[in-house]
């Protein structure tokens, strides 16, 4: 019954996370990537994956560091003198420099496995140290005070939500060619529009009870 | 660490002249970072419903982009190339930590309607792109003007959509009602679309659009 209920629950922090707290409609994280490599529908899908697969790991292993190290209490394993030893407010750093290494290996990966992925993310893959989003999902993750596998789970659909987003605005910017857009709303203009229109159609998931 | 940079002569200039002048005007217009450069929107838009965290959120963010700037730029003859990501990621953070512990000890009700956004500072786009485009090549004074320059035309830009979004969503302004009672018993309602996401990004592309149909070299070409 208890894991039917966990599975429950897990299932409901999934879904909130892809479509209810959508990262760029809800929060607009993310936003500067998500701007500028959303021309072509290939190349936003090859940044989506990587985002998805660089917020799986971080957002558990931020977790791990941020309750059994640095949290007050958390060093209690260790030696019951450092009980009392809080230091949370390292947390950012922590964080960044987790999220900056795995990005490193994200890298290292898809130059070895995908040189054509490689050369068609160029810059980009670095900048997903940056990504808002991805630095957001750790710092949601100890805002709302997750459990090991809610974070795990969240940190899966915040990515998969990411890309959901960026890959449906780059088909939309694809289309956007063949129409007529005023010249001062052409590119930067036009797609913040657009994002609007789709975090409101987004909205509509609000409703759902979970 | 070794911070003995060969520094040319002093030459003889003002504190602020033409072309420091430059460095902190250009990025409220023609180079504003938000509208040109498209950095930094990640965590800004969401805090401009109301202008009061947007205004604790536009000096937080100055404050980040000038010292870092400064701060890498007197580095930057020291970082090793292949991980001066990490190198600034790390001044950033900290500068970033100092500016969150500051608004918990004096600000808290502010911080917790910032949330996150505090610590989002730590990867907004113009911090890092300002580091990587300016600081790491040029010295540090100019360097903390143009960190200084970009930061206020981020504040500028949140703080002209957060005062629309609070005048049209909630009819104030810092908080205060600007909307008389008499108009809502005319019928006049608030706006709902400005206080959601959404509003933001609507907003923000009405700025673009004013923006560019007066400076017509700024438009895109696709």
């Amino acid at each position: 019954m208890s894991t039917l209920f966990l599975a429950a629950d897990l299932i409901s922090v999934f879904v909130r996370s892809i479509f209810i707290d959508n990262m760029i409609f809800a929060y607009f994280l993310g936003m500067c990537s998500y701007l500028a490599v959303s021309k072509n529908v290939k190349t936003a899908l090859g940044l989506g994956v990587a985002v998805i697969f660089v917020m799986v790991i971080t957002v558990p292993l931020n977790w791990l560091l941020l309750n059994k190290v640095l949290k007050e209490g958390s060093l209690a394993w260790i030696s019951p003198s450092l009980a009392k030893v809080d230091l949370s407010f390292l947390a950012f750093i922590m964080f960044i420099a987790t999220i900056a290494s795995m990005t490193q290996l994200v890298e290292m990966l898809v130059e070895k496995l995908s040189p054509e992925l490689y050369g068609a993310l160029g810059i980009f893959l670095p900048l997903i140290a940056v990504n808002c989003s991805i630095l957001g999902g750790s710092l949601f993750m100890q805002e709302r005070d997750y459990e090991f596998a809610e974070a795990t789970v969240f940190g899966l659909g915040s990515g998969v939500g990411w890309m959901i987003a960026i890959v449906a605005i780059a088909a939309i910017r694809m289309r956007l060619r063949y129409s007529d857009v005023p010249a001062p709303l052409k590119g930067l203009g036009i797609t913040f529009i657009l994002t609007g229109l789709m975090g409101i159609a987004f909205m509509s998931f609000l409703g759902i009870t979970l | 660490m070794s911070e003995v940079l060969v520094q040319p002569p002093a030459e003889k200039k003002s504190l602020l002249g033409k072309k420091e002048r430059k460095l902190l005007t250009d990025p409220l217009s023609d180079n504003n970072p938000v509208t040109i450069q498209v950095l930094g929107i990640c965590s800004s838009l969401a805090v401009t419903t109301q202008m009061k965290p947007t205004m604790v959120m536009a000096i937080s963010v100055t404050a980040v982009v000038a010292l870092s700037n400064w701060v890498i730029s007197l580095m930057r003859n020291a970082i090793p190339p292949r991980i001066r990501i990490i190198v600034q990621l790390t001044v950033v953070s900290v500068l970033v930590i100092l500016v969150d512990q500051m608004l918990k000890a004096y600000m808290y009700d502010v911080s917790k309607q910032l949330s996150v956004f505090v610590g989002l500072i730590i990867t907004n786009c113009i911090v890092m792109g300002r580091l990587e485009a300016y600081a790491m090549g040029n010295k540090p004074y100019p360097s903390l003007l143009d960190g200084l320059g970009n930061g206020f035309g981020y504040g500028v830009v949140i703080l002209t959509v957060a005062f629309f979004r609070e005048l049209l969503g909630s009819g104030k302004v810092f908080g205060f009602k600007v909307i008389p009672d008499a108009m809502y018993e005319a019928g006049y309602v608030n706006n709902g679309l400005m206080m959601i996401p959404a509003g933001a990004l609507f907003v923000v592309a009405c700025y673009i659009w004013i923006q560019r149909s007066f400076a017509k070299h700024l438009e895109e070409k696709e």
